[in-house]
């Protein structure tokens, strides 16, 4: 009897860790350049279909494709800063706002343009393999994309710990005037910043399609789920953002086993309220002083 | 009011009055078709008129305005279909149930310091809560949806609003007209000073002894009422109701986006920007069917375009530039 729920809780887990390092690249994004990527959930759908076509025209696996999209996503987020967000910095939030809505709406409706409403699945020749723990099931792809997340993620923290570039964008974070002073170009740290959320999402948005079809509409819907996360993670907070994931991966996985699974989300939509309402700086975040 | 129309010149008068005798004898000229794309414009000025008190004066950015135009709509289509209680009546529930949610969220918002994005992010996840919950709401039909049946008898019934094109855009008109007085009573009454003040530098407005809680809560409660209204009349008109019709985020954009256009904080900015933009979507989309591209999704990249296009260059909105431009307001004393 426990170990289904035990069950469900592991597999929450592992799906949590996929969100998470969704969620790593908006709180990235928002704890340095200080602008809420309201496109988010739209760009991991972007990644999505990408994997999706190179699985289905050379036979690319996703877990191995992620690679060359991060690497794509980076340049796009490098190139979108310099050119179109930085005019935003400082501006006040509804402007920013406005502007990624917009975005967010162009990639939603020209992705149902170009691949139509249909869900696309992505067929691995491993879909169905699992591992026998006990009398637990766990699904084999789910392992793989929780693992891949996991490194990904463990790459940035050390990239923001240990090299001179991530020091000098932490710099940027916690004091832009006294990074600008000390000479930081700090026009080419959040363009570099942004690359680097983007690429988060497009690992993330690859490995996502290992767990679920691609389909325009998850656009929006993958956006409210990182931003849920962030909240709950507490915004700005890198290690916070991997918390909110698996917090949400689970509240997902048992609400989806207890009740249905459409209503899992109104119960990530609940959890963030509370956490709004208790503890507004999140779960991992600084009071604001 | 009269300071309203004191404060405008005597081309900005005629302008204004042209404009309402246009509207009122449009109908003499105007085709099914052309009345019912001036029959959404209207409805676009009133709902947008209703959330521009609310981010445009209060300050406050509201992304999910499509929860009381469906919880209007739903609680007066429930009562009209399972109970028989028509919309003049069932407006008093409809309007309650809006403004008590608004209620909520304003007072979890406001009492506990959620602002900006934060307080965006609220009210998204409040109006996705409603739309799952109301999927699976049997007495509103679920996901499957709520009909109002279209009955040959009760068309002439305006009291329960049933009637035909013309009667629902001389409706829209009225609703359109009062979303304009409303704004500009409000505007120039005590609490719209309030609301400006709060909105500008709240600890400042606070320092002059405005208490900034009580103003924000009258501003999502007078606004979340307003929007209701328009879910009423949406309701009724359209006559079919799906949770993820009414309560999608992207009808919280498309309600917005009107005020943003046309100019935020403005009495005249929701009936320009609604001018603009539903016109131009309805000629993109004759245009990409002619050209025999019309997929789904055309309408709102365009939309997505025009948010971007308009807040790159003219972050204020076109309103207060067309204003300038054209001269409408009396000189100074």
């Amino acid at each position: 009897m426990w170990s289904i729920y035990l069950n469900v809780i592991l597999q929450g887990v592992l799906t949590g860790l996929v969100y998470g390092l969704m969620a790593l690249g908006l709180s990235v994004i928002f704890g340095v350049v200080r602008v809420v990527n309201f496109a988010h959930g739209e760009f991991a759908v972007i990644a999505m279909y990408a994997a999706f076509l190179l699985f289905k025209a050379i036979g690319l696996d996703p877990l191995i494709a992620m690679a060359p999209i991060a690497a794509a996503f980076f340049v796009v987020g490098f190139v979108l800063q310099r050119s179109l967000i930085n005019a935003f910095v400082g501006r006040p939030e509804h402007e920013q706002f406005i502007l990624l809505v917009g975005l967010a709406i162009i990639i939603t409706n020209g992705l149902l343009m170009i691949f139509g409403p249909d869900a696309q699945p992505t067929q691995l020749p491993y879909a169905f393999d699992s591992y026998l723990i006990g009398d637990m099931i766990i699904d084999k792809v789910r392992v793989y994309a929780a693992i891949a997340a996991v490194v990904v993620s463990a790459a940035l923290f050390a990239f923001f710990r240990h090299t001179r570039t991530g020091t000098a964008i932490r710099a940027c974070a916690d004091n832009l005037t006294g990074a600008a002073v000390i000479g930081l170009n700090v026009k080419r740290l959040y363009a570099l910043t942004f690359g680097l959320g983007l690429a988060c999402v497009g690992a993330a948005g690859a490995l996502m399609v290992t767990l679920a079809d691609a389909a325009p509409s998850l656009g929006p819907a993958y956006t409210l789920l990182a931003f849920t996360i962030v909240i709950i993670g507490g915004l700005g907070s890198m290690s916070g953002a991997l918390v909110g994931g698996v917090l949400i991966g689970v509240s997902e996985a048992l609400a989806g086993f207890m009740f249905a699974p459409s209503m899992k989300s109104m119960f990530s939509f609940g959890l963030l309220i509370a956490v709004l309402v208790l503890r507004p700086q999140g779960l991992m975040g600084k009071k604001p002083t | 009011m009269t300071a309203l129309w004191d404060s405008m010149n005597g081309r900005g008068k005629l302008l204004l009055v042209l404009l309402i005798l246009a509207l009122l004898m449009a109908p003499m000229v105007a085709s099914r078709y052309l009345l019912s794309v001036l029959t959404l414009i209207l409805y676009f000025v009133y709902v947008g008129q209703a959330w521009n008190l609310m981010m445009g004066y209060a300050g406050q950015l509201s992304l999910g305005h499509a929860l009381y135009v469906g919880l209007g709509g739903y609680v007066a289509a429930i009562l009209w279909v399972h109970y028989g209680i028509g919309p003049w009546l069932s407006i008093v529930p409809a309007v309650a149930v809006a403004a008590a949610f608004g209620a909520v969220i304003g007072w979890l918002a406001f009492r506990f310091g959620i602002e900006g994005v934060y307080f965006a992010l609220l009210t998204i996840a409040f109006a996705e809560f409603t739309r799952i919950g109301f999927d699976h709401l049997a007495i509103a039909g679920g996901a499957g949806g709520l009909f109002i049946p279209y009955e040959e008898r009760r068309l002439g019934e305006w009291w329960n609003l049933r009637g035909n094109q013309l009667f629902f855009y001389y409706l829209a008109f009225v609703l359109a007209a009062a979303g304009v007085l409303i704004t500009a009573l409000l505007s120039r009454a005590r609490l719209g000073f309030q609301w400006l003040a709060v909105r500008e530098d709240e600890t400042a407005a606070r320092a002059l002894g405005i208490d900034a809680f009580r103003a924000k809560m009258k501003a999502i409660l007078i606004s979340s009422g307003m929007t209701a209204v328009g879910g009423v009349f949406y309701a009724f008109y359209n006559n079919t109701l799906f949770p993820a019709q009414m309560f999608d985020m992207s009808r919280s954009i498309e309600l917005i986006l009107a005020p943003i256009v046309g100019g935020l904080g403005t009495i005249f900015g929701p009936v320009v920007g609604a001018f603009i933009l539903t016109p131009l979507g309805e000629i993109l989309i004759m245009l990409t069917d002619w050209l025999g591209i019309n997929l789904p999704g055309v309408k709102a990249v365009f939309y997505g375009l025009t948010l971007m296009i308009i807040i790159s260059l003219v972050p204020t909105g076109v309103w207060p530039r067309i204003a300038q431009s054209l001269d409408l307001k009396k000189r100074g004393p």
